[in-house]
């Protein structure tokens, strides 16, 4: 069942911020910035972009999602956990010794598809499994979630040029442009710009969107593939921390842990921005469509 | 007597394989001739796929078929599919538990000529400290085609180093029991035991003939498998034979002979003599003039063992 509203994604991607945020105050380790910027890009995906379906995770014609940035994920465990692809409670190992549930997406956990983390992999494994899907005649669509920041991997750009070499029109990279990284801003650190210009010239078709905008994230991932026999790279242009006032843009959230005073004004603000806007209850079915 | 290249004869089997598992995949770098898989190229282009020169590419597109049903055979040189994409092999191969065979072609000092770029000398001592990737070489055509047919049906990720020239055969025929993990016992002896692998088996067996002649009694184990190690083979020739020379095309560091080392220091401490590469760039060469330059022939063999077994009678 899909959700049918943009708002009621907006709605549920306060919620997981708030559960990231627990889970990092509790944890009291994590990345938090990084993690605030995507989770609309996965919200949209997860809940109503792709074919997916949290009681069969390794249904053949699934779409698959993978999360070359690995280090945000606490996104990711957050909605996987609100998908019912394990229990919400084990939410509270994050972290811990022996968990499953470790700082990088980690395939012992049903739902995810590779381990990822190490910068620059993600979107070769996606060419891969796309390549695949065609093969097989599956409707499987890929979906690889990038860094900015990530994009001074060289193994960024072999993939980019195999996806548009073998015309992988289900293939959908996606880049969190949030401009920071760790040390600062990306155009300080590593210029990347001029990014559409640069993917376009590697012979792919790029939407450049605004990664917190609803209408344009789901219009961007379902009208995918917008050109046959050409993968979409979506630039999402997003603010790192985004949700949290007082965390946006500042470079030092990218792995700085609430203390409780800022989880608790984080917590408030959020709910202020639910009860603001709620139009009604929100479903967390899985989708399969 | 010289036979055809191991690459040439991993292409065959392949041609053979594919012809009724169609998941088989053939993924090659710019390399399908360096590979000798063009004819697979050529006979089977939907279960081949070429990457370009990228080597950190060919490995996740490679897990990325293997985690949709693939059974994909990576086949680029040696030198740079074990040490440029190890990164790729590790997270994405091992640690995503995905079903790549990593077939690193010319490798050793297959290329010996072009210098230390192009050798692979150190791709067993990365490749094995990996969890989980099992690491094979194969010795010779025979043992290449049956290894073959043990990958395709073996689950998990594998690193396999196979030279670039003909070499003598080991085997008569592919008519012998092969199992991944497991040495092959080539000969018994009792006075010491030669551990070989790839294609310094055929200088082990050489070498035990010679010892023969001479009264002294060789076991010879191909160690085909360096990881997972046949501890097992290699305790009894320990405690049997008590004394072990290994030998291999690769350095002297974590290769072989210091596995087996690892194995017999805790359980059977007996002397083991690491016959490899030393400590530097290998000097260029044809492979036979790089192996004799550094004592990787029978008649060195014979003098190492002659040297110890009298040391032992004194």
């Amino acid at each position: 069942m899909r959700m049918t509203t943009t708002e009621n994604l907006r709605i549920k991607s306060l919620q997981i911020r708030m559960d990231l945020l627990k889970l990092i105050h509790g944890a009291k380790m994590g990345h938090t910035g990084g993690s605030l910027s995507n989770t609309d890009v996965l919200t949209a995906l997860y809940f109503h972009v792709m074919r997916h379906d949290p009681l069969n995770p390794k249904w053949p014609d699934r779409d698959r999602f993978i999360a070359s940035k690995g280090h945000s994920v606490e996104s990711l465990w957050c909605i996987l956990a609100d998908l019912g692809y394990f229990p919400k409670e084990e939410l509270s190992t994050f972290c811990q010794f022996g968990t499953r549930l470790i700082g990088h997406p980690n395939n012992k956990v049903p739902g995810i598809e590779m381990n990822t983390g190490a910068l620059g992999h993600g979107l070769s494994v996606s060419v891969g499994m796309a390549l695949a899907a065609r093969k097989d005649s599956r409707p499987s669509r890929v979906f690889c979630l990038m860094g900015d920041g990530e994009q001074a991997e060289g193994s960024v750009w072999e993939a980019a040029m195999a996806g548009a070499h073998y015309k992988l029109d289900n293939l959908v990279g996606i880049i969190d442009r949030n401009r920071l990284q760790i040390s600062g801003s990306t155009e300080d650190v590593m210029g990347i710009d001029p990014l559409d210009q640069k993917w376009e010239a590697f012979g792919w078709n790029v939407v450049s969107i605004d990664g917190h905008d609803y209408d344009q994230l789901v219009h961007a991932f379902e009208s995918a593939p917008q050109v046959t026999g050409k993968p979409t790279l979506v630039i999402a242009n997003t603010i790192k921390g985004k949700g949290v006032s007082f965390a946006e843009n500042v470079p030092e959230w990218h792995h700085h842990v609430p203390n409780d005073a800022e989880l608790q004004r984080a917590i408030d603000e959020l709910t202020a921005a639910i009860t603001n806007q709620d139009e009604g209850s929100v479903t967390t079915h899985a989708i399969h469509s | 007597m010289q036979s055809i290249p191991n690459r040439q004869a991993m292409c065959e089997k392949l041609l053979e394989l594919a012809q009724t598992d169609r998941d088989i995949m053939v993924l090659t770098s710019d390399s399908r001739g360096s590979a000798a898989m063009a004819p697979f190229a050529k006979q089977y282009p939907e279960q081949f796929v070429e990457t370009g020169i990228a080597e950190q590419n060919i490995v996740g597109i490679a897990a990325g078929l293997a985690h949709s049903g693939k059974i994909p055979f990576v086949t680029s040189p040696a030198c740079f599919l074990s040490m440029r994409s190890i990164e790729q092999i590790k997270v994405d191969v091992a640690y995503s538990g995905t079903n790549v065979k990593l077939v690193g072609i010319s490798g050793g000092v297959s290329y010996g000529a072009l210098g230390m770029s192009h050798h692979s000398l150190q791709d067993y001592a990365v490749t094995r400290a990996i969890p989980g990737l099992t690491v094979v070489i194969p010795a010779d055509r025979y043992e290449t085609k049956k290894l073959t047919e043990a990958l395709v049906k073996h689950e998990g990720g594998v690193y396999v180093r196979i030279g670039r020239n003909p070499v003598e055969d080991v085997y008569e025929s592919e008519d012998y029991e092969f199992e991944i993990g497991k040495a092959v016992q080539l000969n018994d002896g009792e006075h010491l035991t030669l551990i070989a692998v790839g294609e310094t088996v055929r200088i082990a067996l050489d070498a035990a003939e010679l010892m023969a002649k001479e009264g002294i009694h060789a076991r010879v184990l191909n160690m085909h498998t360096i990881k997972p190690l046949d501890a097992e083979a290699i305790l009894s020739a320990a405690r049997e034979t008590g004394f072990i020379i290994t030998l291999e095309e690769h350095s002297i560091y974590g290769g072989l002979g210091a596995a087996v080392a690892e194995v017999t220091s805790s359980s059977c401490p007996v002397p083991v003599h690491i016959l490899g590469i030393p400590d530097e760039p290998a000097i260029a060469g044809k492979t036979s003039e790089i192996f004799r330059h550094y004592g990787l022939s029978a008649e060195n063999v014979l003098k190492i063992a002659q040297e110890r077994l009298a040391k032992k009678g004194q």
